[in-house]
Formats: structure tokens, C-alpha cells, sequence
């Protein structure tokens, strides 16, 4: 890039928007090193160095591009739509780690003193009076890229509440004292690694606190179960026997069947097609048969 | 007690069955300063526990670093890196498959810690060593039915 | 901070009489050493005491890794050659877990969820008839 001198900048009288334009991409590298150091990059880019600077290249792209268009209030920019996604992350990142919104604008302005320190450099032989405008456009530019951050970080926001409901539902996994010694957990919905850990961690304990000498895994309620989930349920079954109680699957329908099958897990589990022939099961097997009071077994149902 | 600064916390020696109970105790403190559940400490001890004893039996000795990381989102974890001077491992692929052992263990060791971490990287050349780096984190989420109140 | 456990890691393990049946209870974290010396200990208590039973503690275990796990599956193979049956008590919840991530689903183990349902199941007949309904 052509090195703007005092002579030229003095023929052309740029404007303070087209200074400050001028100074972001000339200086571009510059405020991106100085900004990496900053401790909102580094609490974001803690892996590398690069990936910071390399962040605060495209945020003062960015802003070049918005100063470029002689809008430097316009939050709606044009120049900011690339780092847009960068700039939510960044938010959601800082929020994930427990700032509030107030603390995320505190760090975004931040950014702004060492921008308007390399400025005022840049400027050794311009009079006071450009200087304090291009610092006070320099300031209201960085003012409009801290309300692109809160912005974003809004939406952010609202999608990791939509997020965590999700998962709130999916987590909820009640585990049921179906009779001493006998728990069941009935499964509905997907079932993928974490919420498998939890379900493991949950039936585990209940085992552990109601002495349950009999664990049902109730699947009826899993629409699929491809071999990841039939792994699930089998280490589930596994770490349930290691601590010296058996688990009976219920809900398995033939497709399921087939899948463990396929998988050629040699572990001995027991498997009934329903919930109630499962607690059958285990009601037999601790000396409790389910028998009818009249001979004759008709009910009013 | 603060997570950002990267660096490492601990070198521990592995020169004896001795310093395996050592290491075990080390990470189990360490983890649980950083955050991690019962079940996500008791993974990475069991981790550590398989890798210190790889360094010790085949490695010829060694050591392990202890170092608390943060990621891009704010979450806190733990690296271990156990470094061997070892013959080192001639084909690595053989040696992560379950059931693989140049010893007496089980042939769980690398696959099976590689299982209860997050991340597991492995440099190794025949004659130059071994360094196993893994990394956990404390990235749970929380109880349910504590929130749902 | 607690730094002494790597001390009681050294200490034999505590092997008890209980009519037929050998108690050993496991505590904290075990040295490599201490558990092969357990190893012999158990089958030398089983040949002098003529036991038919083993119950192995473990509800003090905070950890069991793959060379203890083998030396759980060694004792209840060498007691089974001695005409004992053994039986592991107490799993932790995390440690299951971790056993099972690490592959190590021990299946010649017996288990029990505590030391009182470990003797009744040595208390019952050795080869009782499996009763599967239906």
C-alpha cells in the first residue's frame, strides 16, 4: 500500500471520514496486533495469536469498508456483514464465560483506545483541529461496532435460550421406583452421547440410593435407534451389571432387535417387547409372580 | 483461583508404581479444582492412570505436565502431556486398537484412555520417545431438575 | 489437600474370616504392589481357610483402571480353580461408567450392589437352576 504522506493528504483535504478510512486499511496490520493483545481477543483466541490478529484484520476491514461508504453510524453497514458472525461469537463466547452484556461493551470500547493512540500518531504534521475530528469520528465508528456486538449478541442470546429449552426437555429424564428394588427410566426422544451419559449417571445413582436389584431402560419412546444409541444401551446395560444390579430393556421393537443384533454385542441382556412384561420379569425374578385373583380372569376391562 | 493463564501447573516424575498413585491423586485434585463432575474426574484419573502406566512399563520412565486450559467459549479444562524416552511406538494405528499390548496389561491402555478423554493426540517414532497429550473439559451440562424449579 | 493416601495406597489390604467366606474390602487407591500382593494373599486365605466364598469390597474404590480391573478378573479366575466363588461388592457409579468407557465390561465378574447382597448370593445354592419365566 502507496504510503499517504502529509503533502498528499494536504492536496486532497480528505474529509475525517475518509482519514480514518484511509488510516484503518493503511494501518490495518498495526491495530490488528494491537487489538489481539487486548483482553477481549485473548480471552476469545486463547488457542493462537495468529487467530486473533487475524480477527482483527477483518474487524478493521470491516470498519475501513463502513468509513469507505461515509456512514459511520449506519449499524446496517454493508462492511460490517462479513464479520458479523465473527462478532456474534465473539459475544456468546464472552457471554458463555459469564459477562454481562455491560461487560462485553466494556471490553468491545476497549478496542477503541489503542485504534485512536495509533491515529493520533499517524497524524504528526496534521493541525489539533483534524486530529480531534478524526479521533471523534474514529470514536463514533467504534461506538457503532460496539452496538453491531451488542446487536448480535442479542440474537446470540435468544438462539442459546432456544438452545438450552431444547436440551432442558431432552435432559429431563426421570428415573421411577416401579417397586422395591425395581427402577425404570422411560427414554423418549433422540438419544445421542450426552444425554446417554446423563441418563447413565442418573440410572446408576438411583440404583445406588433404592438398592434396585432390577434397572428398565423403557425405549418405547425412542423414535430411532441406530447402533450409536444401541452402544449407548449397552454400556448402559454393562456399567449397570458391573455394580450388581441387572438391566431389562422394554420397548425393543423388531427393527431394534435386528440392530443389536447386527452390532454382535455378545453382552446378556434381557429384553421384553413392554414395560409391563418387563416389571413381570423382574417381579418373578425377586420371588413376586403376578397371578389373577379370579380363576376365571374376567375383569371388567 | 484463575483459568485463563495457560501454562504448566505441574511436572510429576514417572519412575515408579509409587508415582502412579501420585499422578492419579495430582489429576483428581486438579480436575476437581478446575470443575470437573465426579464422573468426568474419575474418566480422566482412569485416563491418566492407563498413560502414566504406558510411560512407566514400555516408555521406560517418564514424566507428566499438568496444565489448565480455557477454550474459545470460555470453558475450563485440563491438558495432560506424558513425555517418554522410550523406544517409542512403531506403528501407531496397531498400537490405539483394543486388545493391542507389547506387555502383560490388557491392551486397553491407549485406546481405552483415548475412550475417556476428549481430546488424544500421540507423537511417537521408533527410537525417539513418546509424548501422549490429552485433554478434558469441564463442559457438562447442568443437573436438570435442579433447574426445572 | 490430602497426601497421605498414596501411603495407605501401600498398606496390605485387610483380609477377613466370615464363616465361609473371605472379606476383603478395598480402600482409596491402590498401589500397584499392594494389589498383587492382595492376589496371593486371597488364594493362600482360601487354601488354609478352605473358604468357598470371596466378597471384594469396593465401595471405598474411587478409581479402578485396567490393571486393577485384570487383577479383579485374576483373583475370581484363581479362586474359581480353588473351588471359591468371588464376588465384587459395591461398584461406584462413576467408576462403572469409566470401566465400561474404557472398555472393560469384566463379564466373568460376579457382582452385588453391596457386602450383604454379595453373601446371599454366595448363600445360595451353588448351581442353582436358572429359572426363566415364560
Amino acid at each position: 500500500m502507496p504510503e499517504h504522506d502529509t503533502a498528499a493528504r494536504n492536496a486532497q483535504n480528505p474529509t475525517p471520514t475518509e482519514e480514518v478510512g484511509a488510516f484503518l486499511s493503511r494501518r490495518r496490520e498495526q491495530i490488528a496486533q494491537r487489538w489481539a493483545d487486548e483482553p477481549l481477543f485473548r480471552a476469545v483466541f486463547t488457542v493462537s495469536r495468529d487467530e486473533a490478529v487475524e480477527a482483527g484484520r477483518a474487524i478493521a476491514d470491516a470498519l475501513a469498508q463502513v468509513a469507505g461508504s461515509g456512514r459511520v453510524e449506519d449499524t446496517d453497514g454493508s462492511g460490517f456483514t462479513p464479520v458479523r458472525e465473527q462478532l456474534a461469537m465473539t459475544a456468546a463466547s464472552r457471554a458463555r464465560a459469564g459477562l454481562t452484556t455491560a461487560q462485553i461493551s466494556r471490553e468491545v470500547d476497549a478496542l477503541r483506545v489503542p485504534a485512536v493512540d495509533l491515529l493520533v500518531a499517524d497524524l504528526p504534521q496534521a493541525s489539533s483541529e483534524h486530529v480531534r475530528e478524526c479521533a471523534t469520528t474514529l470514536t463514533a465508528l467504534m461506538g457503532t461496532l460496539r452496538l453491531v456486538v451488542m446487536e448480535t449478541s442479542l440474537t446470540e442470546g435468544q438462539a442459546l435460550i432456544d438452545r438450552q429449552q431444547v436440551q432442558l426437555l431432552e435432559v429431563a429424564t426421570p428415573v421411577i421406583r416401579l417397586w422395591d428394588g425395581i427402577v425404570a427410566v422411560p427414554l423418549i426422544g433422540t438419544l445421542d452421547s450426552a444425554r446417554s451419559q446423563v441418563v447413565m449417571e442418573t440410572l446408576l445413582e438411583s440404583v445406588v440410593d433404592q438398592q434396585a436389584r432390577f434397572a428398565i431402560l423403557d425405549i418405547t419412546g425412542v423414535p430411532t435407534v441406530d447402533s450409536l444409541v444401541a452402544q449407548h444401551l449397552m454400556k448402559t446395560v454393562a456399567a449397570v451389571r458391573l455394580m450388581g444390579a441387572e438391566c431389562v430393556v422394554s420397548g425393543i421393537r423388531p427393527a431394534i432387535a435386528q440392530t443389536i443384533v447386527h452390532l454382535g454385542l455378545d453382552l446378556p441382556v434381557v429384553t421384553r417387547s413392554s414395560l409391563a412384561d418387563a416389571l413381570a420379569y423382574a417381579l418373578h425374578r425377586l420371588g413376586a409372580d403376578i397371578v389373577s385373583v379370579t380363576p376365571g380372569g374376567a375383569g371388567p376391562r | 483461583m484463575s483459568g485463563t493463564a495457560a501454562g504448566v501447573d505441574a511436572r510429576l516424575p514417572i519412575r515408579s508404581d509409587l508415582d502412579l498413585v501420585w499422578v492419579r491423586q495430582h489429576v483428581r485434585q486438579a480436575a476437581a479444582a478446575v470443575g470437573f463432575g465426579l464422573v468426568e474426574q474419575t474418566k480422566l484419573v482412569t485416563a491418566a492412570s492407563e498413560l502414566a502406566r504406558n510411560t512407566l512399563v514400555y516408555g521406560g520412565g517418564g514424566e507428566v505436565a499438568t496444565e489448565r486450559v480455557q477454550d474459545g467459549r470460555g470453558t475450563h479444562g485440563l491438558r495432560l502431556t506424558f513425555t517418554d524416552r522410550g523406544p517409542g511406538i512403531p506403528d501407531l494405528e496397531q498400537a490405539l486398537s483394543d486388545g493391542y499390548t507389547s506387555g502383560d496389561g490388557l491392551g486397553l491402555g491407549l485406546g481405552g484412555a483415548r475412550r475417556l478423554v476428549h481430546e488424544f493426540a500421540i507423537d511417537s517414532a521408533p527410537g525417539s520417545g513418546t509424548t501422549v497429550t490429552v485433554t478434558s473439559w469441564a463442559d457438562r451440562p447442568p443437573r436438570p431438575r435442579e433447574e426445572l424449579r | 489437600m490430602n497426601h497421605d493416601l498414596s501411603r495407605a495406597g501401600a498398606a496390605p489390604v485387610p483380609v477377613l474370616r466370615l464363616g465361609d467366606v473371605l472379606l476383603v474390602t478395598l480402600q482409596g487407591d491402590l498401589h500397584d504392589g499392594t494389589a498383587e500382593r492382595l492376589q496371593q494373599d486371597i488364594a493362600e486365605s482360601i487354601v488354609r481357610s478352605r473358604v468357598t466364598g470371596v466378597v471384594i469390597d469396593i465401595s471405598g474404590v474411587e478409581i479402578i483402571d485396567s490393571y486393577l480391573g485384570r487383577v479383579l478378573a485374576e483373583i475370581a479366575a484363581g479362586s474359581r480353580l480353588l473351588a471359591a466363588r468371588t464376588v465384587v461388592a459395591g461398584m461406584r457409579p462413576a467408576v462403572a461408567i469409566t470401566l465400561v468407557e474404557l472398555g472393560l465390561t469384566l463379564p466373568g465378574l460376579r457382582t452385588a450392589l453391596s457386602t450383604e447382597a454379595a453373601l446371599e448370593l454366595l448363600a445360595a445354592p451353588v448351581d442353582r437352576p436358572r429359572r426363566e419365566p415364560r
